[in-house]
C-alpha cells in the first residue's frame, strides 16, 4: 500500500471541470513536482492535498486512511506570498507552531516551555540562515528571507507532508538556487513527502525524484471548461538522490542515540 | 515646470502650512475691530481681550453658584462619557467584527443585520434612549455606543475579512484550533486596525456628545456652548470651539502613537 492513494478524483466548479480522472499512487518520501500550463489544475491539486478543498468525486487516502477534511499540523504549506504572519517576528513565527498545538486555550506558553520552543525555533532559523534576523518583522526581510522564513515555520511543525505552491516564484535565480539547496537539505534529513507546484520546469526537473505533468487530453474548442486536466506524464527522476537518500537514512538509524 | 511637478521647500511647506491659519485669524480680527469700532457692545465677533477675559472667567476663577472651574468640569464632564462610550463600542465593534469577520456561520447570520442597524441614524434614537435610560450619564454613553459601533464592528469586519486566506491556513497547519487562531493571529492585526477606525470615527463620537450635551446636560462642553449661545457669548463659545477641536487634535495624535508604539511591524507591513 502507498503512502498517498488518490483515487479517480475529480473536482467540478459547476460546470467548470478542473481535474477528472486522477489517480496516483505516492510513495512516502518522493519529493513530487507539479508542472503544467496556467490553470491546468495544479494549485487545486495542492489545495485539495491540503484540505482546503474537498474533491468532487474520488477519495484520496493518507497513510490508508481518508484525508482530513481541513488543514492540520500533518501537512505544512509553503504559500507564494502571504505565508508568514505579519505582526510576529521571525523568532515567534516559527516559535508559534510549537506553542499552539500545546496550548489549546491561550495559544501561548509561558516561562521555562516558552523558552524551550524559542530555543528550538531559534536553532531552526540558524539551519535556514536566519540567525541574525530573529528580531525582525517579515516587513523588514527580503522575499528570498521570507520564504526561509515561511519553510522554517512549516519544518518546526515536523509535517509528514509538505505542500509547497510556486514557493520560489517570485524570487531572483541566484537566490532562487540557494533555496533550492536549502530544500533539499531539509529533505533529505527530515524524510517527509513534498509536492511542488513550480512554473519553471527546469525547477521540476532539478528538484524532484518524481515530474508530474498536468494537462488536459480532451479539449472542446467550444466548451473549454468541458473537459479537466490530468497527470499526462509521470516522470521518475534523480533516482540517485533517492537512494543516497535512503542511506542517509539507514546510517541514522544505525547511530545509537 | 509643470504646477503637478513643484515641490515646495522645507521652509516653505513649513509656511504654506501655516498661512490659512494666519489668514483665517486675521481675517476675523479684522472684522471684530470693524464691527467694534462700528459698535462696542456688538457680540458677534468679539475681540480677543473679551476672548481671553471669558477664558480667565471660565478656566481660572471659580463658579459663584457651583464653586467650580467650569471649563475644566465641562471637560473632565464631557472627556468621561466620550472616553466610556468610545471605549465600550470599541471593545463590542471588535468582538461583533472579529466574529462575524472569520466565522462564516456568524457572517451569515449577523452581517447583513449589522449592515441595517448601521443604517439606523443614531440621533433619530436620542429620543428613545433619553427614554429608556433616562437623563442621566447614560443616555448620552449609549448615544455615542450606538452611533459608533455598527461602522467600527463593519469596517473591522472587512478588515478581517482582509486577511489573507494563506494566513488562516497557515495558521491550521501550525496546529490553531478555531480560537487560538483568532486569539493569536487574527486579533493582533485587527486591533492596529481599530486603533485607524477609532481615529477615523473620533468626529463622529463627538458630534454625538455635542448633541447630547446640547439637549439635555448639567455640564459638559457641548452643554456650555448652548447654554451660552441664549445670550450671544461668542466671546465664550469661541474659546469653547477651538479647545473642542485642540481636545480632538490630541486624542487622533494618542491614538496615532499608541499604534505606533503598540504595533511597530504595522507601518512597514502596509508597503
Amino acid at each position: 500500500m502507498s503512502f498517498i492513494e488518490i483515487d479517480n478524483v475529480w473536482q467540478e466548479y459547476g460546470h467548470h471541470v478542473v481535474l477528472e480522472r486522477l489517480s496516483l499512487n505516492i510513495a512516502e518520501g518522493e519529493f513530487c513536482t507539479l508542472v503544467g500550463a496556467s490553470g491546468c489544475g495544479k494549485s487545486t491539486f495542492l489545495r485539495l492535498m491540503l484540505g482546503q478543498e474537498r474533491p468532487s468525486r474520488g477519495r484520496i487516502l493518507l497513510a490508508g486512511k481518508a484525508l482530513p477534511g481541513e488543514p492540520d499540523p500533518g501537512r505544512g504549506v509553503v504559500f507564494q506570498r502571504y505565508s508568514v504572519f505579519p505582526h510576529l517576528n521571525a523568532l515567534d513565527n516559527v516559535a508559534i507552531g510549537l506553542e499552539l498545538p500545546r496550548a489549546p486555550v491561550l495559544g501561548r506558553l509561558f516561562g521555562a516551555k516558552k523558552r524551550a520552543a524559542r530555543e528550538e525555533a531559534r536553532q531552526l532559523l540558524e539551519k535556514v540562515g536566519l540567525g541574525h534576523n530573529l528580531d525582525q518583522y517579515p516587513a523588514q526581510l527580503s522575499g528570498g528571507m521570507q520564504q526561509r522564513l515561511a519553510i522554517a515555520q512549516a519544518f518546526i511543525m515536523r509535517p509528514r507532508v509538505l505542500l509547497l505552491d510556486e514557493p520560489f516564484g517570485a524570487l531572483d535565480p541566484g537566490i532562487r538556487k540557494d533555496m533550492h539547496a536549502l530544500l533539499l537539505t531539509l529533505w533529505q534529513e527530515t524524510g517527509l513527502t513534498v509536492f511542488m507546484v513550480t512554473h519553471d520546469l527546469a525547477e521540476g526537473f532539478n528538484l524532484g525524484t518524481r515530474l508530474l505533468v498536468f494537462d488536459k487530453t480532451r479539449n472542446d474548442p467550444q466548451a473549454p471548461n468541458a473537459y479537466g486536466a490530468r497527470v499526462t506524464y509521470d516522470i521518475p527522476l534523480n533516482a540517485d538522490r533517492q537512494v543516497a537518500r535512503a542511506r542517509i537514512a539507514d546510517i541514522a538509524a544505525l547511530q545509537p542515540d | 515646470m509643470r504646477l503637478v511637478n513643484r515641490q515646495p521647500e522645507r521652509g516653505a511647506r513649513f509656511l504654506l502650512m501655516l498661512l490659512p491659519f494666519i489668514v483665517l485669524v486675521g481675517v476675523y480680527f479684522f472684522g471684530s475691530t470693524a464691527r467694534l469700532a462700528g459698535n462696542p457692545d456688538d457680540k458677534l465677533l468679539p475681540s480677543a481681550s473679551q476672548m481671553v477675559a471669558a477664558i480667565h472667567h471660565a478656566a481660572l476663577e471659580e463658579d459663584g453658584r457651583s464653586g467650580e472651574y467650569i471649563l475644566w468640569a465641562d471637560s473632565a464632564a464631557s472627556l468621561k462619557r466620550l472616553g466610556l462610550g468610545l471605549a465600550v463600542a470599541a471593545l463590542l465593534g471588535l468582538a461583533m467584527g472579529t466574529v462575524t469577520g472569520v466565522f462564516p456561520l456568524a457572517r451569515a447570520t449577523f452581517s447583513p443585520f449589522m449592515t441595517a442597524l448601521a443604517m439606523i441614524p443614531p440621533l433619530a434614537v436620542l429620543p428613545i434612549l433619553f427614554i429608556v435610560f433616562g437623563l442621566d450619564e447614560l443616555s448620552k454613553v449609549m448615544l455615542i455606543v450606538i452611533g459608533i459601533t455598527p461602522v467600527l464592528a463593519r469596517d473591522i469586519e472587512q478588515r478581517a475579512r482582509e486577511i489573507p486566506p494563506e494566513i488562516l491556513i497557515k495558521a491550521q497547519t501550525l496546529g490553531a484550533n478555531s480560537w487560538t487562531l483568532v486569539l493569536r493571529v487574527v486579533l493582533p492585526q485587527l486591533l492596529s486596525r481599530l486603533l485607524l477606525s477609532l481615529r477615523l470615527m473620533l468626529g463622529s463620537a463627538w458630534l454625538f456628545l455635542i448633541s447630547a450635551e446640547a439637549i439635555s446636560a448639567t455640564a459638559g462642553l457641548g452643554y456650555r456652548i448652548f447654554l451660552v449661545r441664549r445670550y450671544l457669548a461668542m466671546d465664550t463659545i469661541l474659546p469653547y470651539v477651538i479647545w473642542i477641536t485642540l481636545l480632538a487634535w490630541l486624542m487622533d495624535f494618542a491614538l496615532k502613537g499608541a499604534n505606533r508604539l503598540l504595533f511597530p511591524w504595522s507601518e512597514g507591513a502596509r508597503t
